[in-house]
């Protein structure tokens, strides 16, 4: 961060501190950028400032009191809800749920992603109806997603139904009522509904490598596989690094789905940080508690973000929040 | 510049005073400028007949008063709780909301926001009798309640003829007897929606109604303390009962009203034979079914416990009702009369969504069998003790759903619940 900011001191001097041969022209260009930028991330501005950076102060500030929400901030106990917080069984269950469903993720939605846009990207017949298909789940809401499911994964509903008339009645479980099964119901649900959403990236990746570099390999006598695995697969690195960062603060903030399908339950053993800090926050009304979790769960992503746009996306981003390399 | 640059700059200038007018128009609200006072009704009536009927009362009541428009905002019930905190630490709560009493409401009292509607209520709230009592807090009335609830089993009595069981159980061993004859028949005994928690709680609940004494269970639960053997033994006879597996397959996973998969939606389909739920329950089953439920359902009290302490005519049960806040809170109890007339009370009571009216006038109107039997067994019982989780303060109440929700995933023991209410205390 600190590379940028002398960078653009740099070039601020220069322009303002150089006698142009040129003058007034020079800096009316100078005066127009300005100008330009402060129209341009003005509105932005005003908004982040407003809905996410006041809000992230006021939640520090309600998270260091035992406040019900209700009234005046009086009763200052410290870090006491954070070390609450970080002691509770209950959300340090709700961490590892979200790990899971993180690992999960990057272990089967993205080869899975991968290779449907690998299979979606050649001349297979139906592909426009196929990536249609593949991309609807996608367009649902979370909300709606969550309450259809919710229906068909009802016991003796629409899923074991369809388990049991092809022969698979074995498999049938109870999908959100069984504590050990409940993750992975989740899961197959988030699965069913994101894959779409990768293999789009990934399509559109693909169309990023050229034809040519396959055209050369195939006469240099390379076959499909290593055309893919040395080719292509290496050129949708910056598209994977993004589906990465995309997944995993996804996979961090999981909410909706959690709350509609099954409140966190049972016995807390779907409860992810959000659902543990809306179901402490708004059903026990204890706002200060819930601001701590929140300001947790802001911390836990926002390191996460900045690691991985540091090192991880350094190469993709380059210059735009990883200063200039000359 | 040349004006394609021109043109940027004047759409770039138009999107951030767009924004700026965006942010602006959040604020606002209130009385417009004709002199008409607007007020916002929000309820949890989402679904007909009550949704109608409140539609119905407010149309009325605007046309007898020209200078008032009530915005009206039906809000699904399990929303409620979260919705209500945000909008009472704002500045616009709205004027007229559902409120079932107790714990709940003096914790909501303490926002600021709650109406103390005494003298305004005072020349008519007497007509509604007891009920009232639980809307007071510290003998400041802030709400006014239009039904009287009990919590008792619904039950299909087709399912119940076909296994077999002739009368409807009044001990807790006549009780399993009928969930091992319902078993017996292949029938789901006993419906529950614990995903939502509540429901869990109330066989706790009605455990200690029937384990404690009226005075142990009252300080209790004021003092927030389940510390008594009587809160410990209700701990047990629920893991006990939890053993004799008399709910339906994946209970812990069951939403309690919403749609035909719901512990209602089963009932009311004949997928289980009964549910503990409260009076409210048959218009949410009837809603989730064409079947006409009048001659299948019928419905008993919780059976008394053998060793309690408690008095088996005694029952767990609550209300629902209106608050109103500040700003208007004189057109708001007016409206609130309004809702309390016989009028609203017998349309209530015929939609068959109120069992118990507050106006014993409008009792009259009970046609059904099935719930004057309920209306008689509230007026007869002892005592009705609050739910829990509405009698304690808020955040008390959703720990021990919680705790009671664990031992119906098999998580605690009988003592938890009660450490998990000292704990949140």
């Amino acid at each position: 961060m600190s590379t940028t900011t002398a960078v653009v001191t740099l070039d601020v001097t220069t322009a303002a501190g150089s006698p142009s041969p040129q003058g007034t022209p020079r800096r009316r260009s100078h005066l127009r950028k300005r100008l330009e930028l402060a129209l341009l991330l003005g509105p932005a501005t005003v908004l982040f400032v407003a809905f996410v950076f006041l809000p992230l102060i006021a939640a520090g500030y309600y998270s260091l009191f035992d406040w019900n929400g209700f009234g005046p901030l009086v009763d200052f106990v410290g870090i006491d809800n954070y070390t609450k917080a970080l002691g509770d069984p209950l959300f340090q269950g709700a961490i590892g749920h979200n790990l899971f469903i993180v690992i999960a993720s990057l272990v089967v939605q993205l080869p899975l992603s991968i290779a449907l846009a690998l299979l979606l990207n050649g001349n297979i017949k139906g592909r426009t109806a196929l990536r249609l298909l593949v991309f609807t789940p996608y367009v649902l809401s979370e909300a709606v997603t969550a309450v259809i499911w919710l229906s068909l994964l009802q016991p003796h509903g629409v899923v074991d139904g369809l388990l049991e008339g092809a022969g698979l009645g074995g498999l049938v479980q109870l999908w959100l009522a069984d504590q050990n099964i409940v993750m992975f119901t989740l899961f197959a649900v988030i699965t069913w509904k994101y894959i779409g959403f990768g293999i789009i990236l990934f399509l559109a990746g693909l169309q990023g490598v050229p034809e040519e570099l396959r055209e050369a390999a195939s006469i240099d006598g390379a076959s499909g596989w290593q055309t893919t695995r040395l080719i292509v697969l290496p050129l949708l690195g910056p598209t994977v690094r993004i589906w990465i960062f995309l997944s995993i603060i996804g996979s961090l903030q999981l909410f909706d789905l959690v709350w509609i399908m099954t409140l966190g339950g049972p016995a807390g053993a779907s409860t992810t940080m959000a659902s543990y800090l809306i179901d402490r926050g708004f059903r026990r009304y204890e706002f200060g508690f819930g601001s701590a979790v929140a300001i947790i769960l802001f911390v836990i992503c926002f390191v996460f973000a900045l690691f991985y746009q540091r090192f991880a996306l350094r190469r993709d981003t380059q210059g735009a929040i990883t200063g200039r390399v000359e | 510049m040349n004006t394609r640059s021109i043109r940027k700059y004047v759409a770039v200038g138009a999107v951030a005073l767009m924004s700026v007018g965006a942010l602006s128009a959040c604020s606002g609200g209130g009385d417009s400028a004709d002199g008409a006072t607007k007020l916002t009704f929000w309820h949890n009536g989402t679904a007909d007949p009550i949704l109608s009927i409140w539609q119905d009362a407010v149309d009325e009541y605007e046309a007898a008063n020209p200078d008032i428009t009530i915005d009206v905002v039906p809000i699904q019930n399990e929303d409620f709780a979260t919705k209500i905190p945000l909008a009472l630490s704002s500045d616009s709560p709205p004027d007229i909301y559902f409120n079932q009493g107790g714990g709940l409401l003096a914790t909501q009292v303490q926002s600021g926001q709650v109406a103390d509607i005494t003298e305004l209520t005072s020349s008519w709230i007497g007509d509604l009798g007891a009920a009232a009592g639980n809307w007071s807090v510290d003998g400041v009335q802030y709400g006014v309640p239009y039904a009287s609830q009990v919590v008792g089993f619904w039950y299909r009595t087709d399912l119940f003829a076909q296994a077999g069981i002739a009368a409807t159980p009044t001990t807790l061993t006549e009780l399993n007897d009928a969930v091992d004859k319902l078993k017996a028949a292949g029938i789901a005994p006993i419906a529950v929606g614990g995903k939502d928690r509540w429901p869990d709680a109330f066989y706790y609940n009605t455990f200690a109604v029937r384990e404690c004494g009226e005075d142990v269970l009252k300080k209790g639960l004021a003092e927030a303390d389940l510390s008594d053997d009587c809160f410990t033994k209700a701990g047990q006879d629920v893991i006990d009962f939890i053993a004799t597996e008399p709910f339906q397959d994946g209970f812990n996973g069951t939403p309690a009203q919403q749609g035909a998969g719901s512990s209602a939606g089963l009932v009311a389909n004949g997928g289980a034979a009964m549910e503990l739920q409260g009076t409210w329950d048959k218009s949410v089953m009837q809603g989730l079914t064409d079947t006409d439920l009048d001659p299948l359902l019928g419905w008993f009290p919780f059976p008394s416990v053998e060793g309690g302490a408690g008095d088996p005519s005694a029952t767990l049960g609550g209300g629902d009702g209106f608050s109103c806040t500040q700003k208007h809170a004189k057109e708001c109890a007016d409206f609130l009369k309004f809702l309390s007339s016989d009028d609203i009370q017998t349309k209530l009571v015929e939609s068959e969504v109120v069992a118990i009216p507050v106006k014993e006038a409008a009792s009259a109107s009970i046609s059904d069998s099935v719930i004057k039997s309920v209306y008689d067994f509230n007026s007869d019982a002892a005592y009705v003790q609050t739910y829990f989780d509405i009698a304690l303060p808020t955040g008390v109440g959703s720990a021990l759903n919680d705790a009671v929700a664990n031992l119906f995933a098999g998580q605690g023991t009988a003592e938890s619940v009660a450490e998990a209410v000292k704990a949140a205390k």
